[in-house]
């Protein structure tokens, strides 16, 4: 997208601008970029304000919003950064701005994840918010070659599509209702929450689901598409562009995901003796949970190794340290032998020494809410997966007075886990807490400046 | 061996159970039960259907065919473990004779299947992470895992590695659920089980549409089958949302999971005969005037004709259908919450999702028990008994009292 001439292209045929029944849709589909010229103080600053959609998504979803919220949020924020008097003027915006995000979240597979995932859930979001026609013909650009169902079929299926729309909490079905029969393959979301009726490998979707059947192709589009960025800008645009673009891109990305706790800051040094005290005085809930049923069980699962051991690597304890620390607790329970042999290799790991040799990034909260804890397992956020009676006990096991546990577990109810968290923490410590928790390991470091600040001599 | 022979051992090894007695038995003929390194090397040399898991492997890229993939086998990852837990990743063969050899040359505890990968496994370090040329599964089996210590909160017979004639039959309701949803609802037609020679399965899915999934497509089946969700820090760890349920529910509760529940679990696992027991159940309960209800006729002691399981279960379902408690959320679905959370298939997620996932090749032999890992045949998983299942000595001394017959 470098600046080929003056010519502003008229790139209508990257935004689908459907002619039937006079219903326009500006939701471009970034198929290609466009050749356009853009000023470099508008390559930063739309990007910028796209960013700051994309990150208040990210926040909204890690809070929990539930989809209607999401919606009202995704207007919001799309009349706050991104519109602009002239039509125009905004679509080449939007494009614009989506493909220098491109070239900033492509680098690194954590980054291209989570550029996908934000880009998805926007384009969701505005898909829906499209008329019929147009989500049809939206449809149609993309090339599905979906049929819908015919009536005969339609008959013999009826009940059991009827079914299914009560199960999911769906109004009743009207005899005219279309459907779609789709590969199962193709709608793996739907498939996942058991939300379309599936028979002998055929998924019926409702026309209010074929949604999802365009983000999956969007997504497997972009995802694609960022493989391609990231191997064009290694090869050749990163070192063209050292002087100009290059710079912008790198501060991009770190400014606005926040610190990823990879490299503990070099002050922050912890030894094996002080995990146990740490432990109690600034570990957030769910480190706490894990370390105590350690102590406890002398065993964790595997998600529960990965969720703590990682979360201790971010707070500073070095590998012997953490090897020391793991095999003195395993093996009391499997011996030191059986140790050596199944699991000090995946703390070692853990901490980038074997195999393909990656640094493993201590999950923040968003990751440890979404995993879901099975049988045994002790990981996972427990705002979310603990019954109101054990939070209860767990909370007061932190120091959280009567009070304060009312409101927490009043966010738990609506879902608000990291608000609960927050609250827990300003409980715990006795003093507010305005950024709001978003990672564990930052729950530590706000803990421990805390802490520490209160240690200091008075003079 | 040739293919007739490995037919024949395979029959010796589904009859074969009791021995006869043998009065005056060779030193030879004593083999030890259980597992024994020493008749492994003969188990590998006259048992192991070695030519019927390379025509498998194959998936017709056997070289007589047209149209052949002739580097296909040689994509696939094998994996051994040897004795003293030596772990050998990354094997890979070109022949039927190769793969042999080596297997009975190694001699492993252990034989693991990975995926088909886009270049040969044994020279992976030429090829890069990311790029074009990219080392990374191409295709590989859609599997499940299902482990009954999985179960433990629901089985008061066993618990562990134990497993009985009371519990396994939770086996059985996971084949059936997830064998007819495989077939009628996704539409796959080559579905192995597997006994896991312990305490579980293992299913192949081995359709060619099933080998090319992606993971994320994996992970989507694997959803769609999760019902049970929860540890020992939640209290109701199946919740069942909805006026009704979804058709796949519907019918694994009617054809399946009901009758089992009220005709074997009630009676085999005593679930309301005793207080700590039944406290459970009534803890699934959202309502707590319900539960104080039920928990007040059964604290009475009662001499009852029929089985007090049977009884209280009678009473606990006439209650919640009563319509007393008609106005209260959540008290719906209840009954078939319990029945689902003693009885629905819980799969190991982690197993099914990642194409790169290694499992156990049938046919091996369990080191812990000496079993070897038969295939079950879905059709009559009931009548599948794991405690009957041959063992090594028992399969190595069938083929070896075949053999002194022949000759």
């Amino acid at each position: 997208m470098q600046s080929l001439g003056t010519r502003r292209v008229n790139h209508q045929n990257d935004a689908v601008a459907v002619a039937v029944a006079g219903a326009a849709s500006t939701l471009p589909l970034y198929r290609s970029a466009p050749p356009l010229e853009v000023r470099l103080e508008d390559f930063e600053a739309f990007a910028v304000d796209r960013l700051r959609v994309l990150k208040a998504i990210s926040d909204g979803l890690s809070r929990g919003k539930k989809p209607e919220e999401m919606k009202n949020l995704v207007d919001e924020l799309l009349k706050t950064h991104m519109s602009h008097p002239k039509p125009s003027e905004a679509v080449n915006k939007d494009v614009i701005s989506h493909f220098v995000l491109r070239l900033v979240y492509c680098r690194t597979e954590d980054l291209r994840k989570w550029f996908l995932s934000m880009e998805t859930t926007l384009f969701r979001y505005r898909f829906k918010r499209e008329s019929a026609e147009a989500q049809r013909a939206l449809m149609a650009d993309f090339n599905l070659p979906y049929k819908a169902v015919n009536t005969a079929e339609f008959e013999s299926v009826k009940d059991k599509l009827g079914q299914v729309a009560r199960s999911i909490g769906q109004p009743l079905l009207t005899a005219d209702a279309i459907f779609y029969k789709v590969p199962f393959e193709d709608v793996p979301e739907l498939v996942a929450g058991r939300r379309v009726y599936i028979h002998r490998g055929n998924a019926y979707v409702a026309m209010n689901q074929v949604v999802s059947l365009v983000v999956t192709q969007f997504r497997s589009f972009l995802s694609k598409a960022l493989i391609l960025t990231n191997r064009k800008w290694t090869s050749s645009i990163k070192e063209q562009e050292k002087d100009r673009l290059t710079p912008i891109v790198e501060v991009l990305s770190t400014s606005y995901l926040g610190p990823d706790y990879s490299q503990p800051r070099e002050s922050a040094e912890i030894s094996l003796k002080d995990i146990d005290h740490l432990a109690k005085s600034s570990f957030p809930l769910c480190m706490r949970h894990l370390y105590d049923k350690l102590k406890e069980d002398h065993h964790l699962k595997h998600g529960g190794r990965m969720q703590l051991g990682l979360f201790l690597k971010g707070v500073g304890l070095k590998l012997d340290d953490a090897l020391a620390f793991w095999r003195a607790e395993f093996s009391q329970k499997v011996g030191a032998e059986r140790f050596e042999k199944e699991y000090a290799y995946n703390i070692r790991h853990n901490y980038g020494r074997e195999g393909k040799r990656t640094d493993y990034t201590p999950f923040s909260c968003q990751k440890v809410i979404s995993s879901t804890p099975g049988v045994g397992d002790h990981h996972g956020c427990p705002f979310r997966h603990f019954s109101e009676e054990n939070l209860r006990a767990a909370l007061g096991g932190m120091g959280v007075g009567n009070r304060g546990m009312d409101d927490i577990i009043d966010k738990v109810r609506n879902r608000h886990y990291q608000v609960a968290c927050t609250l827990t923490f300003e409980a715990v410590h006795g003093s507010s807490c305005d950024a709001g928790i978003n990672h564990p390991n930052q729950y530590f470091i706000d803990s421990q400046k805390i802490l520490q600040s209160k240690n200091q001599p008075t003079t | 061996m040739n293919q007739e022979e490995a037919e024949n051992c395979r029959e010796d090894m589904e009859i074969d159970g009791n021995e006869p007695e043998m009065p005056a038995q060779r030193h030879a003929d004593i083999i030890p039960d259980g597992f024994n390194a020493n008749y492994l090397k003969a188990y590998y040399g006259k048992v192991f259907p070695h030519s019927d898991i390379f025509k498998w492997m194959c998936y017709g890229h056997d070289g007589k065919h047209p149209g052949c993939d002739p580097t296909y086998l040689s994509r696939r990852e094998f994996s051994f473990t040897l004795d003293n837990d030596i772990y050998l990743r990354f094997q890979s063969y070109t022949s039927a004779y190769e793969l042999e050899s080596s297997i009975k040359e190694k001699c492993p505890f252990k034989i693991d299947i990975g995926p088909v990968y886009s270049v040969n496994p044994a020279k992976r370090h030429a090829y890069a992470q990311t790029g074009d040329n990219v080392f990374t599964p191409v295709e590989r089996e859609l599997i499940f895992d299902v482990d009954i210590t999985d179960y433990d909160d629901v089985r008061f017979c066993c618990s562990g590695a134990d497993i009985c004639l009371d519990c396994w039959p939770l086996m059985t309701v996971a084949i059936k659920v997830i064998d007819t949803a495989l077939r009628d609802d996704f539409g796959f037609n080559h579905i192995l089980w597997v006994y896991s020679g312990r305490r579980g399965v293992h299913c192949w899915v081995c359709d060619g549409k099933a080998r090319r999934l992606s993971n994320e497509q994996r992970a989507a089946i694997t959803d769609y089958f999760r019902v049970y969700k929860g540890n020992e820090n939640s209290n109701k760890k199946v919740s069942l949302v909805g006026p009704v349920l979804h058709p796949f529910l519907a019918r694994s509760y009617t054809d399946v999971l009901r009758d089992f529940f009220e005709g074997k679990v009630l009676l085999n696992q005593n679930i309301l005969s005793t207080e700590e027991k039944y406290e459970k159940i009534l803890e699934m309960i959202p309502d707590e005037s319900v539960a104080a209800e039920l928990r007040g006729k059964w604290q009475e002691k009662r001499k009852a004709k029929d089985d007090i399981n049977v009884v209280r279960w009678e009473q606990l379902k006439s209650l919640l259908h009563s319509g007393k408690f008609k106005h209260i959320q959540g008290l719906r679905r209840c009954i078939e919450e319990i029945i689902f959370s003693f009885t629905y298939p819980r799969l190991d997620m982690e197993v099914s999702k990642h194409m790169n996932h290694l499992l156990k090749a049938p046919f091996c032999v369990h080191p812990k028990t000496g079993r070897v890992c038969v295939p079950i045949d879905p059709n009559n998983c009931e009548e599948f008994d794991p405690t009957a299942v041959p063992t090594l000595s028992q399969a190595t001394s069938a083929r070896t009292q075949h053999e002194r017959f022949e000759s």
